[in-house]
């Protein structure tokens, strides 16, 4: 990647990451005007992070992921999230970015599932930088900017995550009787001041899908659909919902193909 | 989302056999909550078993027919129950508390809501998606305002019963309200409920000043 943060970036920088305690409820359009400068992102930060750790050799079995196929073929990177999710025949089952990711460090690299799975999210609370995993999403998610969202829909485990995710977007579980339905089903419904995307809105889905990887402002870190899908559950009293589960796929299938047709303007940046 | 969800269903019924596709496409669901999630420490699995009225509510999108929709509200009525003495309007002061409130019962190994910080019970999360009082401006709009309340309908029985029934249990009168069944679902106590049907309906509440 070769931006460079500006010297005026920088200092808006500075600011946004002063901010997010004290502003509490600031607007997404007010830290963009702050960050005028799109350079200014700290997401491409922890793009250049992923980057170098992505071509690093590493774990048990020594090995970089530069083999690591995400749809298109062993190392093809540019347009690949672009195609995601997807049906992998080595796995036999739908993958989105990141459960890709997880398959590729345990083949590639050797590493224990179980052992990552354990601290897949940096935490805010404690000023973590983000994981490992975090970071390669970024970066591998970045070599699809400015291009369409187009997952296919070929594969019938791929018309099945799609169909299923939408029916388990209706489906209402928990104390406080949510489903993602109650929250992102209608134009223009906030969440105290936090406006929701509704999912059934093409120009809405669009803007949401496009801008993941996104750096999230009030958390300090970049972060990935799976943390968004994990978070909701967390809000909805649920149990922790499984990093790169079936269920989390399918959401993040149904959610994709509704975003259809937008163009990838990454890293995104938000509350 | 009604429209939407009533061209679906006239779609589906269209089609052959609407009600085998919603129960294949539930327990396709079920299967998927089932590889979803993992027993462990801070998790608590019951809460992803539905009763029956999200059972229906998610099979129809929260639109079930009306013949199910009576039966629902008939169901969710008869688990209403009623502090100790019956006195629905209690202490507005701790209703507002618990209504600005939005912390509770969230669990997990990640981030589950510290128990030993949480004296005075749930939040009962009103203004998520309530306006309540006037000078509080982060207000969410899933539900109707709610300003001036007790001003424009006043504290009748007949008013107080509704609104404390309406807390206790949304679907009570509305087939899959988005609104929680706060008391039914253990999230506030009977006592809590009356606390803020106090801080709608009374008239010494900010909520019903000008
Ligand atoms: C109680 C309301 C509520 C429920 C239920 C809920 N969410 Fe959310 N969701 C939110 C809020 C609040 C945000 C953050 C909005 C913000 O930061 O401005 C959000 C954000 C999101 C985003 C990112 C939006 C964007 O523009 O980047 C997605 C995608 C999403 N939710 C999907 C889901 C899914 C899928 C479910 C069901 C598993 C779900 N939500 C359940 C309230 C909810
Ligand atoms: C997830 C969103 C949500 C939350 C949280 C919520 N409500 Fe509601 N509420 C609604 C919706 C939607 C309706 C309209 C449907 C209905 O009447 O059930 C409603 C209806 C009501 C009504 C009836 C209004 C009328 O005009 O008759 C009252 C009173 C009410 N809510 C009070 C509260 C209070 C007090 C709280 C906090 C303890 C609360 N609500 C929490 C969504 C919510």
């Amino acid at each position: 990647m070769k931006r460079n943060l500006t010297v005026k970036g920088m200092a808006a920088l500075a600011l946004a990451l002063a901010a997010p305690v004290a502003m509490g409820e600031v607007s997404v359009e007010e830290y963009r005007a702050m960050l005028a400068d799109k350079d200014a992102n700290p997401g491409f930060l922890v793009i250049d992070q992923g980057e170098v750790l992505y071509k690093t050799k590493r774990g048990p079995k020594n090995a970089s992921l530069e083999k690591c196929d995400f749809g298109l073929g062993p190392g093809k990177l540019k347009g690949a999230y672009a195609q995601l999710p997807r049906y992998f025949k080595d796995t036999k089952r739908v993958q989105d970015i990141e459960s890709r990711l997880l398959t590729c460090t345990v083949t590639l690299q050797g590493f224990d599932e179980a052992e990552i799975k354990k601290k897949t999210f940096a935490d805010q609370r404690y000023n973590e930088t983000n994981t490992d995993i975090e970071m390669l999403a970024a970066y591998v998610a970045y070599q699809s900017n400015g291009m369409r969202i187009n997952p296919p829909l070929k594969h019938p485990a791929e018309k099945e995550a799609r169909k299923v995710g939408e029916a388990y977007f209706w489906n209402r579980h928990g104390p406080m009787d949510f489903s993602c339905a109650t929250c992102h089903a209608e134009d223009g419904k906030r969440v105290r001041l936090q406006n929701l995307v509704n999912v059934y809105n093409k120009k809405d889905i669009q803007a949401t899908m496009s801008t993941w990887p996104t750096y999230r402002v009030s958390h300090g870190v970049a972060r990935n659909m799976q943390h968004r899908m994990w978070d909701c559950h967390w809000q909805m009293r649920t149990p922790d919902i499984e990093f790169g589960s079936p269920a989390t796929t399918a959401l993040i299938s149904f959610l994709t193909h509704q975003a259809k047709g937008g163009t990838y303007d990454l890293p995104g940046m938000k509350r | 989302m009604k429209n939407r969800t009533l061209i679906l269903s006239a779609l589906l019924a269209g089609a052959f056999g609407t009600v085998h596709a919603a129960e294949d496409l539930s327990a396709k669901v079920e299967k998927l909550v089932a590889s979803s999630f993992k027993p462990g420490e801070g998790q608590d699995m019951s809460r992803l078993v539905q009763d029956e009225t999200q059972k229906l509510c998610s099979k129809y999108r929260n639109n079930p027919p009306a013949k199910d929709a009576d039966a629902l509200n008939k169901r969710e009525r008869a688990t209403i129950k009623y502090p100790d003495g019956n006195k629905l309007m209690g202490d507005w002061k701790n209703g507002e508390k618990l209504a600005k409130g939005g912390f509770g019962m969230r669990i997990g190994a990640i981030e589950p809501d510290p128990t030993a910080k949480q004296k005075g019970g749930n939040g009962g999360n009103c203004y998520a998606c309530h306006a309540l009082d006037p000078k509080e401006v982060a207000a969410g709009n899933i539900g109707p305002s709610l300003t001036g309340y007790g001003a424009l309908r006043g504290a009748s029985d007949d008013i107080v019963t509704y609104t404390y029934d309406k807390l206790y249990n949304a679907q009570a009168t509305v087939a899959c309200s988005s609104m929680p069944r706060m008391g039914h679902n253990g999230i506030l106590t009977p006592q809590q409920v009356a606390d803020i049907t106090a801080y709608l309906v009374s008239p010494e509440s900010p909520l019903n000043q000008k």
